[in-house]
């Protein structure tokens, strides 16, 4: 942050993050104290064990959650003390979620799950399928548009929810274990993906316990305990190319 | 978000428990169906008694000894006032000055009337002996032949004005006219057959086609001759008619000498007023239906919440998910609300078609035109977007309070 430009650059400024839960009688404290800046088009693994506070960290950075105390800028907006109704509002517009388990609506075809998000954030029907349908292709599964969920593979289902979390361009993807529920092959094709839309411009945020994952981003932010062990740039990358459309 | 979409997504929910929502809108069509049912049926007796009434003609009222529609207690008490006697009605008839009609009317039930070449109609005839103004009174109208007449009154003369059906029946293979000059045979008395009435069509409180009319001293005479006698009056214009029947009541309280200060010791009733006591009747039939109907949806309505409830802890994921990509809590408490209330609207719908259906079946019965009871219907369909909401908003509001994290989370 040394001029006024680089601090336009910088998408996600957490200071000093504390969450606190209370168990029973007992108070937990998942985050201690956290301090991490993001900025555009950085491609960041969150890793670290269960019970480390990446959950929660990604609950917050993903405004599912607010901090106990400390400040959250995304965008520069400050959305650490907003109500519910204003984060709903802040993940529509600039979070884009890619869940492990795919998290797509069964009932509903690929399409009206890649419309969702511009349902909720009120894009009208014409522009609406437009931009879902811009959305489907670009993960390279135009044809199965009006598929079901159960009609689809696993790796197609996650490629569904990629499409979905881009619907709205977001600020940021972001990522939870999205190869957890994958068999190698495919996870490597989604994380292939992954790689292409990086390239594309987009701010990228996995979390991961996988290394061989981990590998695709460019820093790795390592968390035991409710603190930051590592943050550091990821030296040995790994990078697929791959063709997108070849494996739709 | 546009409400087509939360419509859409409402009716997809339900379609996805098809069995499941179908037995959950049963009890609001029962509820419905009861109330659009029985307010159908009610309205359609209440056309057929005014269109049966109109036999008692327009500004006609009529006079008798017994209350029209009364109960037990009030039917007991009338039983001990006087006979209205001919003298006293020809006294009415001769002095009324504010009516153009007067019919004096006698009837017995349950006649049986022969042809000479012995052909017979079933022992239900109503034969009435009749004063000349009491046909007109009664709107009958004589369609081949004559009516009674003053001469008929005087000379006590057996003839006898027929009903299209009883000519039907004993007079089989003849044209109507050609009844007329025919004798007939009525408690073993022969009549000669001067006239036959246009035909009616069966109505509710009609008299249909199966009835005879005799001169009145000749009804006296052959028939029971202790009966209390009706009197129906019209008068002279619209604007009149309250004058005519206070008129009509002095005189005869007059002649029956009824204490001032004391009630009449006779009924007198039209049309209105027979509406208006079949009204109070229904009135009771109506609320207790209400009241049924309401408990009934009040349990249909527990019904749903409940069925809300196993919904939306179906579906925790699926509200996690919505909650993730931006949904807000209202779009959720919309969204399960409009589920409700839609369940409750097939209902509804299913409810209010069959009960017309059902309703209507009074109509068909009675031939008279079925109704669609515009009122009623939009009261059901306002009735359970209530329920809807009523007993929608507790499940819908825990849906939308779900922590989107726990939620997620959910297997």
């Amino acid at each position: 942050m040394n001029d006024g430009t680089h601090a336009m650059s910088i998408l996600i400024r957490l200071q000093n993050i504390k969450k606190m839960y209370q168990m029973g009688s007992e108070e937990v404290h998942a985050l201690r104290g956290l301090n991490v800046e993001i900025k555009k088009n950085e491609y960041v693994a969150i890793m670290g064990p269960s019970g480390s506070g990446k959950s929660t960290l990604m609950n917050i950075i993903g405004c599912l959650d607010t901090p106990s105390s400390g400040m959250y800028e995304l965008n520069g907006t400050n959305v650490s003390d907003m109500n519910d109704n204003q984060l709903a509002r802040v993940r529509n517009k600039e979070i884009g979620f890619v869940f492990q388990t795919f998290n797509l609506l069964a009932r509903s075809d690929v399409l009206h799950n890649v419309e969702l998000p511009l349902i909720y954030g009120g894009v009208g029907g014409g522009e609406r399928k437009r931009l879902a349908r811009e959305s489907i292709a670009r993960v390279g599964l135009t044809d199965r548009a009006h598929h079901k969920p159960n009609e689809l593979s696993g790796g197609q289902r996650q490629r569904v929810a990629i499409a979905r979390a881009l619907v709205t361009h977001p600020s940021i993807l972001l990522a939870d274990e999205p190869t957890g529920n994958l068999d190698s092959k495919t996870g490597d094709e989604i994380m292939g993906l992954f790689d292409v839309l990086h390239k594309e411009g987009n701010t990228i945020i996995i979390v991961t316990h996988e290394e061989e994952i981990a590998a695709h981003a460019h820093r790795r932010i390592r968390i035991r305990d409710g603190h930051i062990e590592h943050d550091e740039p990821v030296t040995d990358r790994r990078i697929i190319h791959h063709d997108i459309a070849a494996s739709a | 978000m546009e409400f087509s979409e939360v419509f859409r997504i409402a009716l997809s929910a339900i379609r996805a428990n098809k069995l499941r929502s179908v037995l959950t809108l049963l009890g609001i069509v029962i509820g419905v169906f009861s109330i659009i049912g029985v307010m159908t049926a009610v309205r359609v007796l209440q056309n057929g008694i005014e269109s049966g009434l109109s036999n008692l003609g327009a500004n006609t009222f009529q006079i008798q000894k017994f209350p029209v529609m009364a109960n037990r207690e009030e039917r007991i008490k009338a039983r001990n006032r006087k006979d209205i006697t001919l003298v006293q009605a020809e006294y009415l008839l001769y002095r009324i000055t504010t009516a153009t009609l007067v019919g004096i009317e006698s009837y017995d039930h349950g006649n049986v009337i022969q042809s000479l070449s012995g052909e017979k109609t079933n022992p239900n005839v109503p034969v009435f002996g009749e004063n000349p103004q009491g046909l007109p009174t009664n709107n009958w109208i004589v369609e081949h032949g004559r009516g009674l007449t003053e001469q008929d009154m005087r000379t006590g003369g057996h003839v006898v004005v027929l009903g299209m059906d009883i000519v039907s029946k004993i007079f089989p293979g003849i044209p109507a006219e050609g009844a007329v000059g025919q004798f007939v045979k009525i408690r073993g008395k022969r009549y000669q057959v001067i006239g036959v009435f246009e035909k009616k069509g069966a109505a509710l409180g009609g008299r249909d086609d199966n009835f005879a009319a005799i001169p009145l001293p000749v009804f006296l005479e052959n028939f029971d001759r202790d009966r209390s006698l009706n009197i129906m009056i019209k008068a002279k214009s619209p604007e009149i008619y309250e004058d005519c029947v206070e008129e009509a009541r002095f005189l005869l309280r007059t002649v029956r000498k009824v204490d001032p200060g004391k009630p009449d010791d006779f009924d007198i009733f039209s049309n209105d007023s027979m509406i208006a006591t079949f009204d109070s009747f229904t009135k009771y039939v109506k609320m207790g239906v209400a009241f049924i109907s309401f408990i009934s949806l009040l349990a249909a309505g527990v019904g749903i919440m409940n069925i809300m409830l196993v919904s939306v802890s179906e579906r925790v994921k699926e509200i996690g998910i919505r909650k993730a990509i931006g949904a807000r809590k209202s779009n959720i408490l919309t969204q399960f609300l409009t589920e409700a209330v839609v369940l409750c609207q097939i209902g509804g719908f299913i409810g209010i078609g069959v009960g017309i259906l059902a309703g209507n079946l009074a109509a068909l019965f009675l031939e008279i035109p079925p109704i669609f009871p515009v009122d009623w219907a939009i009261f059901a369909v306002v009735l359970c977007s209530i329920i809807g909401i009523a007993f929608g908003v507790y499940p819908a509001w825990k849906a939308a309070n779900l922590d989107p994290i726990e939620a997620l989370r959910y297997e």
